[in-house]
């Protein structure tokens, strides 16, 4: 597909505000009208029958706030640097892929590699996470990623994490354990928030556990806040749990391996 | 610990007579092999410590050192040669994986050397290149399979964005931390000044070389250091890059030695922490995963920049480029396995791979069988030396040629392979303040420009003795090269006959 034609007109409601029907509409088309109507100005944009459209909000900068209805496809707000991206429904994977800025929130659950490389922002999924969800997060000063999964998460969280914020709730889990196999390998900053009961047997030995302290709570406070006001919890219960924060054992973790 | 007592590799010979006891080779010497005696008012050498980069030699001003071989050797055996030795007892000492910098330096063959050129006699006259314009002009990117052309002769066809280049030669991705600020900005100062283009590597890009964009690639690898919405529109193109020559398969571990506030900031990792690249990129495990990256990053940059995929040549590296030009990558990076690194695992390095001679020759003889060479350009790096290396990768059917190894080296890199310890005393491969003040990057720059406009003159000769004169249309015509020493096998995977044929 190499030209990109406008089949469906952005319809303005109002000021700034843009509602495009986005069902049977290839991705390519979806984002350029998207892009299109940034660049004339709107601040808040609907896009209704979302039907697996990949790079929603890839590259997008700025102060927008993008609603979806249905499920997006892969790697929705990839590169993002700065808009807030409302999913009314299920995600795809890649969400958050190398984003730099801004907010996604999930009201259903996320697939495999949430936040790759992630640098700045935060992302809400009110429900579970798959595989591979925060893998080589960094921080640096002020710019400090987050996750909030408010389900469970898959095998291979947080590896090779370098900064920013895991935070895991459990909430409906049942009796599944909250993270997978191989949690924290090669993790050589930032932090794994887990609440409630953790399962030693799925940590690498790369990562140190302690029950949270004072510092810790106020750390996640914010974000235990920003979780509950998406999606219309009691924030009461939540902050008055356990929880268990995973640090790095090294800020080297492969110091010896190597014969230098 | 049981120690190890090896003979030095290097021994250091001072001319007493010519030495004036300025401590310069103590100063240069940034592996404390040089070390000044106050009550004896001379110079020691502790050789254990030389590594044979010739720094203190070079810059002595008396010339009142030479540095040679170690004249100490064990009893000679073919087998257990010196180098196993010192390895098996590093190795004993250390309980670690043996790491190397620099291109592999075992003697396997140099298929370059066992191919030579063609030249006019006669019957189709060379082209004086002193008197008549040769292009050297290359375009890097998706070519359509038909054009089409408007009724006024203008061309219909939409063309996917293009790099040119003015001489088919690209500096290679060698990142911010690996080399400091100042060899960055001569290779970038280098690339403006050519018309051509320089790889960051993995590293991000400083934020004052933003202003290099236009003549950068940027790199985005597993690690995913310093990638962001800015970074990508700096760019001149983007390169994923998926392996390495040096170490096909694994990911790169740059030393926390040399993670300075500087990378730190630039890579978004703590300081003295060592910088992680997994060896795969954990939202590519496939094909069509690929597929989904390359096109995250056109939708990021809007379709405006070419988008490439950096592979190290492999058993299996033909179709694996046909699946990447499927996916929609714009030109295909190999990288062949005496390509260069900051850091790799030995054994690695010395035995993972194959060369980028038969890499380049299978990757472009399967994408014309399949019809989609046309769909995707090739760059081939790892081990090009001079211009004739150049000029014979594109006669077998590359369209441009990277550049790294040659690069250091011209900017005085004697590949001591030291790069992993950050105390290169030649400043390049080190984020030592002091250390990395020894490369003046306008200094640099002049160097590499004339490293790279002498190639440009020997091309631009050794195609007018063909009776080319464009760039070209020497492209895949590997009817220009003929094979010695080379068996059936080989000739058919290079697509060259042998010579006299």
């Amino acid at each position: 597909m190499r030209q990109t034609r406008i089949i469906s007109s952005p319809r303005r409601l109002e000021q700034g505000q843009v509602h495009l029907a986005a069902a049977h509409l290839h991705y390519r088309q979806l984002n350029a009208l998207v892009r299109e109507a940034v660049a004339r100005g709107a601040k808040h944009l609907r896009l209704s029958g979302v039907n697996g459209q990949r790079y929603l909000a890839d590259g997008l900068r700025g102060d927008i706030h993008l609603e979806i209805e249905g499920v997006p496809g892969n790697d929705l707000a990839a590169f993002m640097d700065g808009p807030c991206v409302q999913v009314r429904g299920n995600a795809q994977d890649g969400i958050g892929n190398t984003m730099n800025a801004g907010r996604v929130v999930v009201h259903g659950d996320a697939g495999d590699v949430v936040g790759y490389g992630m640098r700045g922002g935060a992302i809400y999924i009110r429900g579970h996470a798959g595989y591979r969800v925060g893998i080589h997060m960094k921080e640096y000063g002020l710019s400090r990623p987050a996750i909030v999964v408010g389900g469970r998460t898959g095998a291979f969280l947080g590896e090779y994490m370098a900064g920013g914020l895991i935070l895991v709730l459990g909430l409906g889990a049942g009796e599944r354990p909250l993270v997978g196999d191989f949690c924290g390998t090669g993790l050589h900053g930032g932090l794994i928030v887990i609440r409630g009961q953790l399962d030693r047997d799925h940590l690498s030995p790369h990562v140190q556990a302690a029950e949270a302290g004072p510092g810790d709570r106020d750390l996640i406070g914010p974000y235990l806040e920003e979780f509950c006001a998406h999606f219309q919890l009691p924030v009461g219960p939540l902050a008055a749990d356990r929880y268990w924060v995973l640090r790095p054992a090294s800020a080297r973790p492969y110091a010896g391996k190597y014969a230098l | 610990m049981i120690r190890s007592y090896l003979p030095p590799r290097f021994q250091v010979q001072r001319d007493e007579g010519r030495c004036i006891r300025c401590r310069v080779c103590e100063n240069q010497c940034s592996f404390q092999a040089q070390h000044y005696d106050e009550e004896d008012d001379r110079l020691v050498a502790q050789e254990a410590n030389c590594v044979g980069c010739h720094r203190c030699e070079a810059l002595c001003p008396t010339g009142a050192l030479r540095i040679s071989p170690g004249a100490s050797a064990y009893r000679e055996h073919a087998n257990w040669t010196d180098r196993e030795i010192r390895n098996l007892n590093r190795q004993a000492e250390t309980g670690g994986v043996l790491l190397s910098g620099m291109g592999s330096d075992r003697p396997y063959p140099i298929y370059w050397d066992h191919l030579l050129l063609d030249a006019s006699q006669v019957t189709n006259p060379a082209i004086d290149p002193l008197r008549e314009p040769m292009e050297l002009r290359t375009y890097l990117g998706r070519r359509p399979d038909a054009l089409e052309l408007a009724p006024d002769g203008r061309l219909a066809t939409a063309l996917e964005p293009q790099l040119t280049l003015e001489l088919p030669v690209m500096f290679s991705a060698i990142s911010y931390g690996a080399i400091n600020l100042n060899v960055c900005r001569a290779l970038a100062q280098a690339a403006v000044t050519l018309d051509t283009y320089c790889n960051t590597g993995e590293g991000g890009l400083h934020q004052s070389l933003y202003g290099y964009g236009p003549h950068t690639i940027v790199q985005v690898a597993s690690g995913r250091f310093g990638v962001h919405l800015d970074y990508l529109e700096a760019a001149a193109a983007i390169e994923i890059k998926i392996g390495q020559g040096a170490k096909p398969g694994i990911g790169g571990h740059l030393p926390g030695e040399k993670v300075n506030e500087a990378i730190s900031h630039t890579r978004m990792i703590p300081v003295g922490s060592d910088a992680l690249s997994p060896a795969p990129q954990h939202d590519i495990y496939s094909i069509e995963d690929l597929r989904l990256l390359i096109y995250a990053l056109k939708e990021a940059t809007t379709y405006a920049k070419p988008v490439g995929v950096k592979i190290a040549a492999v058993h299996n590296c033909a179709a694996i480029a046909s699946g990447i030009a499927r996916a929609g990558a714009d030109f295909i990076a190999i990288d062949g396995f005496r390509g260069g690194t900051g850091a790799a695992p030995t054994m690695i390095r010395d035995n993972v791979g194959i060369p980028i001679e038969f890499a380049l020759a299978a990757v472009d003889s399967r994408l014309r069988e399949e019809g989609i060479r046309n769909q995707v350009s090739l760059v081939v790096g790892g081990g090009i030396r001079c211009s004739a290396d150049v000029v014979k990768a594109i006669a077998l059917g590359a369209d441009a040629c990277y550049i790294a190894t040659a690069a250091l080296i011209a900017i005085g890199c004697t590949l001591c392979q030291q790069c992993p310890t950050g105390k290169c005393a030649w400043g390049i491969a080190t984020n030592d303040p002091l250390l990395a003040r020894r490369v003046n990057p306008e200094l640099a720059a002049e160097r590499l420009v004339n490293l790279l406009g002498g190639w440009a003159l020997e091309i631009r000769e050794m195609l007018g003795g063909m009776g080319i004169n464009a760039i070209e249309s020497l492209r895949g015509n590997r009817l220009r090269l003929r094979a010695i020493g080379l068996g059936d096998r080989e000739l058919d995977i290079l697509g060259v006959l042998p010579a006299g044929q």
